[in-house]
Order: C-alpha cells, then structure tokens, then sequence
C-alpha cells in the first residue's frame, strides 16, 4: 500500500530516493503523510537539480585542480605497517589522468572465495601465484668454458615447495631459447649452442636472461603478501595480471581489483575502467584528507572514458579530439592545429568556450546558454 | 550615444585554409621590391617595406590604399615575387608523403584500390584512415598506372628533398604536385579546394601590413624596428639579389647558394626554432620573434592576448582586515574610488542629480571625471571644460562618475583557483589606502594580510552589473561547489572568542545589550529575564528564533540548538569554520543566502567583541609544564629510549623478527618511528589532559582557531621526529648522520630525533636536523606548485565545454553525451546536503508532527 503509493513518483525521483522512501517510511503510516513526504522529496528534488547551462565540467576541473595544490609530492606512503609502498598523492592523480599505459606501482588486491578464506590456506595461494623466476629454483648456473655451454642443476627442495615439475622447467626453458640444444645429463641441464661459432659472451648474456625467466606461479606478480583486514584475508600484489588472477578457482572475482586502468578496460570493459579510474583518484583523494565531491571524479573519469578507450587529459588524449580548431591550439602546439586545420578545410563551428573568449562574443554556457530573437524596429 | 547600437555582427563559424598564388596577388596591395624601409628624410620608400600602402603607424599620415588615419585602418598586405619557388617549412610532412605516394611520371596516386567518395565529409574518421593509408605507399616500386619506376624520396631536414641521393630541387617538387589530380589530392585528407598542395611550395610571399609590425621611435629619435620587418628585409635583399644573378646569368653554384640562403631566410621568417637550423639572431645575439614564436607558448597570441584580456576601471592594492563590514562589502581608499567610474546615462529624470557630479568635477568627492557625448566621444572634465559641459550635457549624454557606495564591483586574489576567487562585492568608501574586507571571507580567496594583493574591477553596463549582483555576489557563493560545506565561515580570534562566549562566558545584561549593539544586533526581545546573561544564551540571540540543529563539537560531545536557544554544548571550529559541519549550510538553506550572510556577519563580529572585552593573549607561561606533568613526560621519553635499544640490542643480535615482505631494516626502523610517534603522542595527552581557559595557547587549539595538538606538543614537551621522505634521518657522514655520533649509532638521538620542546631549546645537532626536513619541505612546495598547476590548466582545458543542458544530460562541445544525468542524479552539490537528499530527516519530520 505504501510502496505503491512511492512507486507513483518514480518517474520524478531518481531511483536512489525512491529506494531510501521505500526504506525508510515505515508500511502503516498514513496515506496523507506519505503523499506529503514525497511530495516534499519531490520539492527538494527539483530545488537541487543542476541549473542547465552550468558548467559543470569547468567546476569539476576547479574541483580538483585547487585542493590539488594542497596535497603532497610523496610519492611513497607507508599505509600502517605491513603494507606495500604504493604511489600516492599529486604524482598518482598525474599518472591516472595522464592516461599513461605503464604505471609506477602496479597492485592488485585479490579477495578470496569464502571457502579459501582462512590464514594457512590464504599463505598456501599466496606462495602458489606469486610469479618464480629460474634462479629461485636452481642450485647453481654455470658456464662450462670448455665445451663451451651452459649447465643448470636444479633445486629439487625448492620445487616441491614451489609445487613445479622438472619437464615444465625443461619445456620453458626450450621456449625460450630456440637456437640451443636443451639437454638432459642427470640432474643437470645442459645448453648446447646449436651452431658451432658461438660467442661466451653471448652465453653470459644467457645466463643473466636465465636467471630471470619464468617458470610457475602467475606472471607479473612480483610480490605478494596475504594481510588481514577487517576480520578477512585477502592478498596484495605488487604486479598485475587480472585475467589469470580472475581465472582461478580461489578468487572471489567480484571483489578483486588491480590498479591498473588500462588492464581493467582491456579484461572487463570501458565500464569498468571508468569505475576503476572514479575508485582510484577518489583513494588518493580520501588518502590526503581532502574533500571532494565524487560528482566531479565521476566526470573526469566519463571525459575520459568516453570515447569508448581510456584517454588521457593531455594534447594526445582528451584534448585532440576537440572539435575545434581554435579550442586545439589554445592548449598547446598551436601551429600544428593551425596548419593541419587549413589542410583538410576545417570548420570551426565556435560551439565551446574558448573561441568565443578569442572572438570577444557570448560564450554558450550558462547565461550565454539560452538564445532569443529580438525583432528590432 | 543616444540609441543603443545593436550588436548586428556576430561571426558564426571560422574556416580554415591555405592561401594560393592567385589569392596572394588579390589580397595584395603593392608588390615590394626594395629592402630600403625610408628615404633620407625618414619618409617610407615607395615599394619598400614600410610603404604607407601596407597601412599607417605614424600619426598624422594616411593611408594610401584605403585612406584612413592610424588606428582606423587595418593595414593591407602586400607580397613579393620569389625569384625561385621556396618550400613552407610547415608543409614539409604533407609534401614528402606525396611525393612518396605518387607517380613520379604521372602524378597518381600509387595505389588503384583507394577510392575516395567525394559525398564523405572530409574529417570523418573514414577518410582520416584513408589519408594515413594513403600516406603509407612508400614501398610501392611500380606506379600500377603508367608503369614507371618509382625512386625513394627522403626528407633531409629540414626542407631538402631526395630522390635516391639526387636533390630535388623546389621547382620540381612544385611540377609533380601540381600533376596530383585533384581526386587523388582528396585521398590525402586534403581539401583541394582551400588547398593545393602545390601551394606549400611557395612563389610568391605575402608581406604582413606594417600595423602588425610597428617600429618604436627611440627617446633618441631612431627608429628600431620589427623582427618581422628585419627578416623581411633580408627576405628581400636576398631576392633581389638572386634575381640579378639569374638575370646576369652567374654560375649554377652562386645561384644554388643564393636559392639555398632565400629558403633558409623564408624558413626562420616562419619559424626560427626550427632544430637542425642556427636561429636567425639580431646583431645583439640575441634570437629573432618571428611568426611562430609570436603566436605560441604562454607568451605568444593566442594565450597571452586571445584567451586573457586586459582590462580597464581596475584597480589593485594591499588588503587589510575590517570585521565591522559586512561579509559582501569591500572597503575602497577614496583615492581609488576618485579613478574608477561608473557610467550613468542622463535622462530627464536624473539631470539634477548628474549634473552635481559634473559640477564637483575630478577633484572633488563624489565628482566625475569624463563625459561622454552620443556620438560616442569622449570628453574629460576639467575646470576649464566643466562650465562648457555643465550647458552642454542633456538626456543621452553618459556621465563617468566616481565610485559611491553601494556599487557594484568584482573583487579578485590570484590565483584563481575557483570561481570563489571572484566574486562580486559592494563599494564602501573609506578613507586610507587599503581595500578593506572581513576577514571571514578571506578562506574563499586564500587570503592573509601579511602584504597581500587584491585586484578590484567595476563593471561597465547594467548587464553585467546585474548579472555580477546575481551570480557572483559573495552570499551566492557561501555554499562550495566543491563539497557542498560552507566555504566561508569564522577564523581565528572570531572562533576562539565565540567558544570562550558560549563555554564559559557570563555577563551582566547591560553589557550583553552593549555586546549586540556593537556586532550589529539591534533585537533584544529575546534576551531572557534576569540581569545575568550567559554567554551561550547571548550568542543564541544572534541565531533566527526557529533554528534547530544538532551537531557535534571538535571534541565529539553533543551541540543542540533548539528554536534558536542553544541547549546543549559550546561553539567551535566544527560549526563555525569553513568546510566543517552543517551548521552554516543549514542556516543558508533555511534562511537564504542574504539573511545567512548577516548571521555570519554578527556571529563573526560577537567572538572578536567579545575576546576585545575578555582579552586574550599568548604568553610564554601559557607553555609552561603543570606540576608533575615535567617528570611524567621525561618518564615517557625515558621508556621510549630504553624500549628502542632493546629493539636495537635484539636486531644486533639477530633476535628481530621480520614483517612479512619486508627486510629487518625495514622492519627495525618501522617498530623504531612507530614508538617514537606513540611517545610524543602520549605526551601530547599529558598536557591537553586538563582545558584551561586561562590557558590562551590552549584556548585556541582547543577551539580550532589556531594550531593543532601537536604544534603545541612541539611547543611544550617534544618536538618529536625528523623524517625525510617518511624514513628518519639516515644521510650526512658515512654510517652516521652528523658528525658528533658513533658510527652506525641507531638510537633516536642519532637520528633526527628532537627530544626537546621549543621552549627549552633544540641541542645543536636536533637544530641541525630540523634545518634538514624544513628544506625539504620547503623543496617539496617549491616543486609541487608548478605540477599542480599543470594538472590543472590541463583539466580545465579539457572539461571547460562541458554543460548541462535543458533536458539535464551533460553535454561536449560537439553535444555528444558525456552524463546522461549530472552525477547520476542530476543533483547540484553546493545545492543539496553534500550532493544527497536527506530523506531520512523529511521522513522524520512529517511523521514527527
């Protein structure tokens, strides 16, 4: 009866409100006072919508870009104790609006399923995804300067602790270097160049690339380190890689996220990507104590996202797809703008603000917003 | 200026192009032909450079081309004849990806499967691959159309063409681009018909009209010219000087040379930062202005003219506190007010009233300094034009007056962050030469009064007087947009006196009475019965008589105010100040904005009239030590000591377990910071454990309004850690950080730790380490300042067309759709309880009734 009542208003109140109605109206009251509640929400609704014309990109840019000055140049944050260095502050929001492709500290936090979700099993997955290289497992590498070839002898305690088979060392090994004769002597492996004027040096060389090739666990993940937070265990990561980490059977993949947005967008979707960008600045944002409306993230992260691919607010991202000429060249590499623009006949329709700053006429936001004829006679 | 004019041109949009040979010669008034600029008596040379053809920059001559004097002639261009065609160094991409891309015999395209529609709009995304496909036929050896073979072309920069080792020389560039048919042009992404490509080769040279390059006249009576006017003057010379050799037949070598110079000069002429060539230079060394470096960077056209305007009716000077104004005045000097003018348009109605203004003149306050007549001239009032003006002036007539109260002005402190930054104010004329404004609004503009500058400007028509009054004025803005909180609110002594008031103040009623008349206040029905008047039961007088709120102090403990009557609890910084809780944001909601910003104005001024009457002051004695609080915090800091070399002794010895991901080290050093943090902190308590009104130091801490537990920690018991990039100091000497330390000495002394409070003085060493992170910090601003600025302009760059439109989804310039509801929602943040709708308060207060 109540809820029929809240449900007349849902195409006058967005959905959020009518929830918290629907909540916190409790089903006996009276049909008179639930009519006046929503009508009043109704009323504070429309008192608090968004004047059109507002700009509220520019506001969203003011938003951020004051307090920005604020915040510290820190790049390493020591979070409590037992936690990763991690990039915070100025630098971090730079990276995550840069749109860069690489960033400084990858990290992902991966949730455990609830039936894995307890200390000795969390340690047990943790030493099993975190990425081993070759020289964790060895004994020893050596180069045999008189038959000119490589010899490996494995450390057998090691792989069972690491859980890996001696063919998968072979068969990554093989992968790895075609151009060698990959053999088996006992326990020692042995490299054999398959063509006869082979330089030591470039075995050296070999060694080194050796020592650092993959061999189990989930590659990228250069670290970890199961913690405990807020009565759960879940394992942090220096180094991403979703796809495998959402595969495995022990996730829980609703919750597990990597910091990388460009790895998000790549695995789940720009949808996702926007979320993961809002998520991450409004981190560093909460993490220096600074105030900011997550409206204005919102907007950031959907100017950037828009497209349909991560852009970043640089010349090369957001910026570039502008329409117009004059707004181009007013950020920077003006001439380029200029040159390309009288190349292809390019048209600029003066439709955002700065052109019309330019030109000394009304810009088309806010005030400028609405258009009325005047017949004057 | 009896009629308004109506603004009858607009432009609509702004198409861009190259300019062809044939437009050059139209455009062009004269054909220059001498690199002389003047004759001997300093007259412009018929065919030179400065010819008054190309338009006037000498007062007192005219134009010969359109007739007009200075100023109201444009100039003209003009163009020189180019004795061998020159390539445009801007162009110099687009034309190697044709040669490489077409027939060397025929001129088409190397490529039969590119088709190009002609109805496609030329900058659609499908013709932009297209061109860059187009652009990538480098490989193609055989042209698929007549067969011949085709030679590689490399780009030697920065305007040599070869072709397989061989020069190409600007004329046979400009012959095989101009064999590219016009279809094939359009395959390119190029736009044949604004853009041949054969007219990035240049023959003729547009001369740009003198009015863009003046010459100044020297106090000596020389004239220095333009770096443009220079670069053409050898542009010229060199020109003619190859066309007397082609003429006279000289050798290929000393032509080639020449040609060579010309191309180069005509390159720096466009752009001297070109990287493989040396920088044209005056004869001072240092480089030339020339085209490209007028129009970029920070200081070039577009961003320092196009985008930022200079203003006039502005003024600028030092600020200076006045609490007794209200929160939307601005105090301007007499002085100032003498200079800014408001014009007022006289009609029948206001002829006495204007007149009298007139009369006064410029000298005298409130006077007028300029007239100005319908036909839109100007007039200033002198003593000896002020008669002549005073019959003169009739309806229609604009009378510049000075500044009055009342008027409209916008006041400004860079830098603008945020719109708060500007906002609009009303004129208070006051003697001295300051602007003077209340020290409340000083958070919106990040404002202090130790030398700050403030800029103050006067709109000119009732339009943007009307909109500055309605959108810009300082009680509009109270509410951030930023977090939906009051972003003006008391500070410093008006906190402070307000929480003495309502904690412990008390007074007689007739000095309560004193107090409200004072701050303004002129109600005193409210007042209680009685003679004694407590100080919360004065400040409720200031708050509207059906105010209701509950809120928290700084400390947590409850604050309730019930029909305008506190009830409960003190005032401080957490409902006073900006961006705190939401005790101003609900006054401005229930009350407006104007009503709010008088409130503000009395609650700030009773905390400054009341701390004048208590008095408040911050003595050495305020950081003295209570009874045994001095052995207690020496006991603090001995544990601490004694549990660090514990903690030291164990990693020596190897007993120190690790963290999980960290080494020993890091370990040892993270447990170290962790106990010396918690000893300061814990002494900290010692002190703040028993609040002393008596006490102003702690008054103000306690209150908010200056400083924070730990400065007066530092002041009183422990400075307390130095940390560099959040480690302890670990760098100077090697193994140690100073060098009256032991080597590798791990104990808190040794590394930056400052056991001593100010008060006591800082051993030498705790000096120097304090020296260390203040520098460090002081890098970290100086370094921050400029990225964050950065950030910003780049942000606002790219968000600043974004808009709301009528049907409330957010729109680009292009009105593509960004949001399709504003936040989600569609909710306004500085209009809402920080962007959300409280239901649960609605819902309270319907079924509550």
């Amino acid at each position: 009866m109540t809820s029929e009542l809240i449900k007349k208003y849902e195409n006058l109140l967005p959905k959020k409100i009518i929830g918290e109605a629907m909540e916190l109206i409790p089903k006996g009251a009276k049909k008179a006072d639930v009519e006046k509640i929503m009508k009043i929400l109704v009323d504070e609704y429309n008192y608090a919508l968004v004047d059109p014309g507002e700009c509220v990109g520019l506001i969203a840019a003011e938003s951020l870009g004051e307090p920005s000055t604020q915040m510290t140049l820190n790049t390493f944050h020591l979070a409590g104790v037992a936690e990763m260095n991690v990039t915070m502050g100025l630098p971090r929001i730079i990276e995550i609006l840069d749109g860069r492709k690489t960033i400084s500290t990858p990290m992902m936090e991966i949730y455990i399923k609830e039936e894995f979700r307890n200390e000795k099993k969390v340690r047990g997955i943790a030493e099993q995804i975190k990425e081993r290289t070759l020289k964790e497992i060895i004994s020893d590498i050596s180069i045999n300067l008189a038959e000119i070839q490589l010899e490996i002898s494995l450390n057998e305690k090691k792989m069972k602790q690491f859980n890996v088979e001696r063919t998968v060392v072979l068969k990554n090994i093989e992968k790895a270097v075609k151009t060698y004769e990959v053999k088996e002597k006992g326990e020692v492996i042995i490299l054999k160049p398959k063509s006869k004027d082979e330089d030591l040096n470039i075995l050296y060389l070999l060694r080194e690339k050796l020592k650092n090739l993959y061999v189990t666990g989930i590659k990228g993940l250069k670290q970890v380190l199961p913690v405990k937070r807020d009565e759960e265990y879940l394992i942090i990561t220096a180094g991403t890689n979703l796809k495998e980490v959402l595969s495995r059977d022990f996730t829980d993949t609703t919750r597990t996220v990597s910091n990388d947005s460009f790895e998000i967008a790549d695995v789940l979707g720009i949808e996702a990507a926007r979320q993961a960008i809002i998520n991450e600045i409004y981190k560093v944002i909460e993490g220096q104590g600074l105030n900011i409306d997550i409206r204005h993230v919102m907007l950031v992260s959907d100017t950037m996202c828009t497209s349909g691919q991560i852009r970043g607010i640089t010349r090369f991202g957001v910026v570039s797809e502008k329409p117009s000429v004059l707004a181009r060249a007013s950020f920077e590499t003006p001439i380029k703008h200029i040159v390309n623009a009288s190349l292809i006949n390019e048209r600029d329709e003066l439709n955002s603000v700065i052109e019309n700053v330019m030109l000394n006429q009304p810009v088309p936001t806010g005030t400028g917003l609405p258009k009325l004829g005047i017949k004057l006679d | 200026m009896s009629e308004q004019i109506p603004v009858h041109k607009s432009v609509k949009s702004i198409n861009f192009g190259l300019l062809s040979p044939k437009m050059v010669k139209s455009i062009s008034a004269i054909k220059v032909v001498t690199p002389e600029l003047y004759d001997r008596e300093g007259y412009p040379v018929d065919g030179g450079l400065m010819d008054i053809r190309l338009g006037v920059i000498d007062p007192g001559l005219k134009c010969r081309t359109c007739g007009s004097k200075i100023k109201e002639c444009l100039g003209h261009f003009g163009h020189i004849e180019l004795a061998r065609p020159v390539i445009h160094i801007n162009f110099t991409k687009i034309i190697l990806d044709m040669l490489r891309s077409t027939c060397n015999s025929c001129g088409k395209i190397l490529s039969d499967t590119i088709k190009i529609d002609l109805e496609e709009d030329m900058d659609s995304a499908k013709s932009k691959k297209k061109a860059k496909e187009a652009s990538e036929l480098k490989s193609v050896t055989k042209c698929p159309h007549c067969q011949a073979k085709q030679l590689k072309v490399t780009l030697e920069k920065p305007s040599t063409y070869l072709e397989d080792d061989k020069r190409l020389s600007p004329i046979e560039i400009r012959t095989r681009l101009e064999k590219v048919s016009d279809e094939d042009v359009m395959k390119f992404g190029i736009d044949p018909k604004v853009a041949r490509p054969e007219w990035t080769v240049l023959t003729l040279l547009p001369i740009p009209p003198v009015t863009i390059r003046p010459s100044i006249t020297l106090q000596s009576g020389e004239r220095s010219e333009d770096d443009i006017t220079h670069k053409l003057g050898d542009i010229v010379r060199i020109n003619q000087r190859l066309f007397e050799n082609i003429n006279a037949g000289a050798p290929e070598i000393i032509i080639e040379d020449l040609w060579d110079l010309l191309q180069y000069h005509i390159t720096t002429f466009f752009d001297n930062a070109v990287p493989q060539l040396p920088p044209a230079r005056h004869r001072s060394g240092q480089p030339l202005k020339t085209l490209t470096e007028r129009i970029k960077s920070k200081e070039g056209r577009i961003r320092h003219n196009l985008a930022g305007k200079r203003t006039n009716f502005s003024a600028r000077t030092v600020i200076s506190p006045d609490s007794m104004l209200d929160l939307n005045e601005v105090g301007v000097p007499r002085e100032v007010a003498m200079k800014l003018t408001v014009p007022e348009k006289a009609t029948e109605w206001n002829m006495e009233y204007l007149k009298k203004f007139v009369q006064r003149g410029p000298k005298e306050y409130p006077g007028s300094n300029y007239v100005v007549r319908p036909d839109g001239r100007k007039k200033k009032i002198t003593s000896e034009t002020q008669e002549q003006i005073l019959e003169e002036i009739q309806p229609g007539y604009v009378v510049e007056r000075h500044l009055l109260d009342g008027d409209i002005a916008i006041f400004n402190r860079q830098p603008s962050l945020h719109r708060m930054s500007m906002m609009c104010h009303k004129v208070k004329v006051l003697p001295g030469r300051t602007f003077r404004l209340n020290p409340a609004v000083c958070a919106p503009y990040n404002a202090d009064f130790d030398g700050d500058e403030m800029n103050l400007h006067i709109p000119q028509t009732e339009e943007s007087r009307a909109e500055a009054e309605i959108l810009m004025m300082v009680q509009t803005q109270i509410i951030s947009p930023r977090y939906g909180l009051s972003v003006i609110g008391c500070n410093m002594d008006a906190i402070s006196g307000n929480y003495l008031l309502t904690r412990y103040g008390g007074m007689s009623k007739k000095k309560a009475i004193q107090i409200l008349t004072e701050v303004g206040h002129e109600d005193f029905s409210r007042l209680p019965k009685g003679d004694k008047i407590t100080g919360a039961e004065l400040f409720s007088m200031v708050l509207p008589s059906d105010f209701d709120f509950v809120g928290k102090t700084r400390e947590g403990s409850p604050v309730i105010i019930e029909k305008g009557m506190i009830k409960e609890g003190y005032m401080d910084k957490s409902n006073l100040g900006e961006g705190q809780g939401l005790m101003l944001r609900n006054l401005h909601k229930n009350y407006g904005a104007d009503k709010s910003a008088m409130i503000l104005g009395e609650i700030f001024r009773l905390g400054i009239k009341y701390l004048l009457r208590s008095g408040i002051t911050a003595a050495i004695s305020d950081a003295d030590l209570v009874g045994d609080s001095s052995e207690k915090i020496q006991k603090l800091m001995d544990d601490a000591n004694d549990e660090i070399f514990k903690m030291i002794n164990d990693y020596h010895k190897g007993k120190l377990e690790a963290f999980p991901g960290r080494s020993v080290e890091e370990t040892l050093e993270l447990k170290i910071l962790e106990r010396l943090n918690q000893a300061r902190n814990d002494s900290g308590k010692k002190i703040s454990e028993n609040p002393d009104p008596t006490k102003s130091i702690q008054v103000m801490v306690e209150s908010g309004a200056k400083g924070s537990s730990i400065s007066m920690t530092q002041m009183i018991a422990c400075v307390g850690q130095q940390a560099l990039r959040g480690h302890r100091i670990d760098r100077g000497y090697k193994d140690r950080t100073l060098s009256c330390f032991k080597p590798n000495d791990l104990g808190p002394k040794a590394r930056g730790f400052v056991e001593n409070s100010f008060k006591k003085g800082l051993a030498p060493s705790e000096f120097f380490f304090m020296a260390m992170t203040g520098r460090d910090s002081l890098m970290d601003t100086a370094l921050r300042t400029p990225k964050s600025g950065y950030l910003y302009r780049r942000l606002a760059n790219a968000m600043q067309d974004l808009k709301v439109e009528y049907d409330y989804t957010v729109r680009d310039a292009s009105n593509k759709i960004v949001q399709f509801d504003y936040g989600g929602d569609g909710i306004d943040v500085s209009k809402s309880e920080g962007g959300f709708i409280n239901v649960k308060k609605i819902v309270e207060s319907v079924l509550d009734k």
